[in-house]
C-alpha cells in the first residue's frame, strides 16, 4: 500500500471490520465490507453507514460571504435561511463545473461548503483567489469527520426526529455532538453527520451499534447512479455545462454568477448533447468511457443491484436524448442495446 | 452465500487463477476461489460461443463484478463444447460454488500434453500465498 495515501480518522475501524481498502482520490478508503450488492440492498431496505470523511469542508465567513457565494455558485444562496442547505455548482466563466457541492447556511455571514474529496484543493484555491475583502475562505477539512447514515430506517435507528430534506441542526448522536444534515448521496432518507475528528470513532461505533451496516464506496456509487446523482469527474467536469448535464434546476439564471451568460446561451439555443440515463436491454455492464453509437460516450456505468440489470449515464446528441430512444453501446467491441429512460433510473415504490 | 476458501486436490491450475478438471479428452474450466474473491460478487459472464476455439494462456471469456471486468484465461487449448447456462443466468453461482455448479465451459482438448504444464494444488497454493 502506497505510503502517500491519506487515511480518515476511521481507517483503523474499517480495517478491523475487514473492509477491502482501495485508493480513491488520494485516500485509502473502504470499497466494501460484506459486498457491494448486500450493502446496496441494505441501504435501500434499512440503513447503512458510510465514512465520507475524505470529503472537504470549506468555511466561508464574513459580512460579504453571502454576496460572494451568490457570485460564484450557480444556485440562489439568497434563498437559504439559517439551518438550510442547498445543492449547487461552482462554475467556470465558460459554464463548466469546477465542483458540485452542498452549501450549508450556519448563520448570518457564515457558510459551510462540503466539496468532493478530489476537488478539495481546486475548490479551495478557486474561492481563495477570488475572495473579496470582508470574506474569509478556510479549508477546515482536516478538523472534521463525516459519516453518512442512509436508508429508510436511518433516522429511527439514530433516535433522530424527522426533518425536511436539505436542512441541518446540531444534535446528539450516540453521545456525540454533531451537525446533523438531512442530506445524502443515495436517494434514500438519511443524514450526514459532521463531527470533530476526535469524536469520529465514537460516532462511527455508536452508529454501527444502533444497527446501521457499514457500507463502502462501491455501494455508494451504485446507489447514487440508480438515482442519477452525477459524479464529478465522470458525469460532470470543467468541460461540461450544467444545462447539458440536466442540472439547470440548480442554476438560478436570473441571478448573476460566474458563467451565467454562457449557461443562458446554452439554455436559449438548446444543448447540442445531453446527459441521459439508460438501461441495458441486453446482458452487459456499461462502463465509463465506452462509446455510444452516433456520437456519445458513457460517463458512468454499473450493474444495478436493485434492478439486476446494467445501467448508466452518458452524453448523447440532443436528438437521441428522449426517453425510449434506443442506444447502442460499444462494450469492448461488442454492440449492446440500451434504452434511454426517465431519470431517476430507480424509483422507490410507495 | 459466498464459498469459503478452498483449492481441490483433483484440479490442475493456471497461474492466472483458473482451474481445469480433466476427464479423458475433455475438461471443465472455471475460475478459482481466489479469483472470484478478488472480483467480488459476479454480475455478468460474457461466455464464448459453442464451437469457439480457446487457446492456452489466451482470454476466452469475461467475468464482471459491480466494480470490475476481468478476462478469463484458458488453462488449456481446445474447442468449446458446452457453456454453463446457469452461470450465464445467475453469475453469482461462481461465488457460491466456484468448482462445482460454477464451472464456466466444457472443452474438447486439442493438445492433451498441455495438462502436464499446469500447476498442481500445492504449487497453486504457493502461488496464491505470494499474491
Amino acid at each position: 500500500m502506497s505510503a502517500t495515501l491519506r487515511q480518515t480518522p476511521l481507517h483503523d475501524a474499517h480495517v478491523s471490520l475487514g473492509a477491502r481498502m482501495v485508493p480513491f482520490a488520494g485516500w485509502d478508503m473502504p470499497v466494501q465490507y460484506a459486498g457491494v450488492i448486500a450493502e446496496h440492498l441494505e441501504v435501500r431496505a434499512r440503513a447503512g453507514a458510510f465514512d465520507v470523511s475524505h470529503m472537504g469542508q470549506l468555511h466561508v465567513d464574513g459580512p460579504s460571504a453571502q454576496a460572494f457565494l451568490q457570485s460564484v455558485l450557480s444556485n440562489d444562496v439568497d434563498r437559504l435561511a439559517d439551518g438550510g442547505a442547498q445543492y449547487t455548482l461552482l462554475t467556470t466563466e465558460a459554464g463548466g463545473i469546477v465542483d458540485d457541492l452542498i452549501v450549508y447556511r450556519l448563520g448570518h455571514g457564515s457558510f459551510l461548503l462540503v466539496v468532493n474529496a478530489g476537488n478539495r484543493q481546486i475548490a479551495y484555491e478557486w474561492l481563495k483567489e477570488r475572495e473579496p475583502r470582508g470574506v474569509d475562505v478556510r479549508d477546515a477539512s482536516d478538523e472534521y469527520a463525516l459519516v453518512a447514515v442512509q436508508g429508510p430506517s436511518s433516522l429511527d435507528l439514530l433516535g433522530l426526529a424527522d426533518a425536511p430534506a436539505f436542512t441541518h441542526a446540531m444534535g446528539e448522536v450516540a453521545g456525540v455532538e454533531a451537525m446533523v444534515c438531512r442530506t445524502g448521496y443515495t436517494g434514500e432518507k438519511g443524514v450526514e453527520l459532521l463531527c470533530p475528528v476526535d469524536d469520529a470513532v465514537a460516532l462511527w461505533d455508536g452508529v454501527l451499534a444502533r444497527g446501521a451496516e457499514p457500507c463502502g464506496l462501491g455501494a455508494r456509487d451504485t446507489l447514487r447512479l440508480e438515482v442519477c446523482y452525477p459524479l464529478h469527474g465522470n458525469d460532470i467536469t470543467q468541460e461540461t455545462d450544467a444545462i447539458s448535464a440536466g442540472l439547470g434546476w440548480v442554476c438560478a439564471l436570473e441571478t448573476d454568477f460566474t458563467g451565467v451568460d454562457a449557461l443562458r446561451r446554452v439554455k436559449e439555443r438548446g444543448p447540442e448533447r445531453r446527459l441521459v440515463a439508460f438501461v441495458m436491454e441486453e446482458k452487459a455492464v456499461p462502463r465509463q468511457g465506452m462509446p455510444i453509437a452516433g456520437g456519445g460516450e458513457v460517463t458512468s456505468g454499473t450493474h444495478s443491484p436493485s434492478l439486476d440489470v446494467g445501467i448508466g449515464m452518458g452524453y448523447v446528441p440532443a436528438a437521441r436524448a428522449e426517453p425510449g430512444t434506443e442506444l447502442e453501446i460499444d462494450v469492448r467491441g461488442r454492440p449492446r442495446r440500451a434504452r434511454v429512460v426517465q431519470k431517476p433510473i430507480y424509483r422507490k415504490e410507495h | 452465500m459466498a464459498a469459503s476458501e478452498s483449492y481441490p486436490d483433483d484440479l490442475r491450475y493456471h497461474p492466472e487463477h483458473d482451474w481445469a478438471r480433466v476427464a479423458g479428452d475433455e475438461a471443465f474450466l472455471g475460475i478459482t476461489w481466489y479469483a472470484q474473491d478478488s472480483l467480488g460478487e459476479l454480475v455478468h459472464f460474457e461466455a464464448p460461443e459453442v464451437g469457439a476455439t480457446v487457446t492456452k494462456d489466451g482470454a476466452y471469456a469475461e467475468v464482471e463484478s459491480v466494480k470490475a471486468v476481468s478476462d478469463v484465461i484458458a488453462p488449456l487449448s481446445g474447442e468449446v463444447v458446452e457453456v454453463n447456462q446457469k452461470v450465464v443466468d445467475e453469475p453469482e453461482t461462481v461465488n457460491e460454488d466456484p468448482y462445482g455448479e460454477g464451472w464456466l465451459v466444457r472443452i474438447r482438448l486439442t493438445d492433451a500434453d498441455e495438462v502436464g504444464g499446469l500447476l498442481d494444488v500445492d504449487a497453486y497454493r504457493a502461488h496464491v500465498a505470494e499474491q
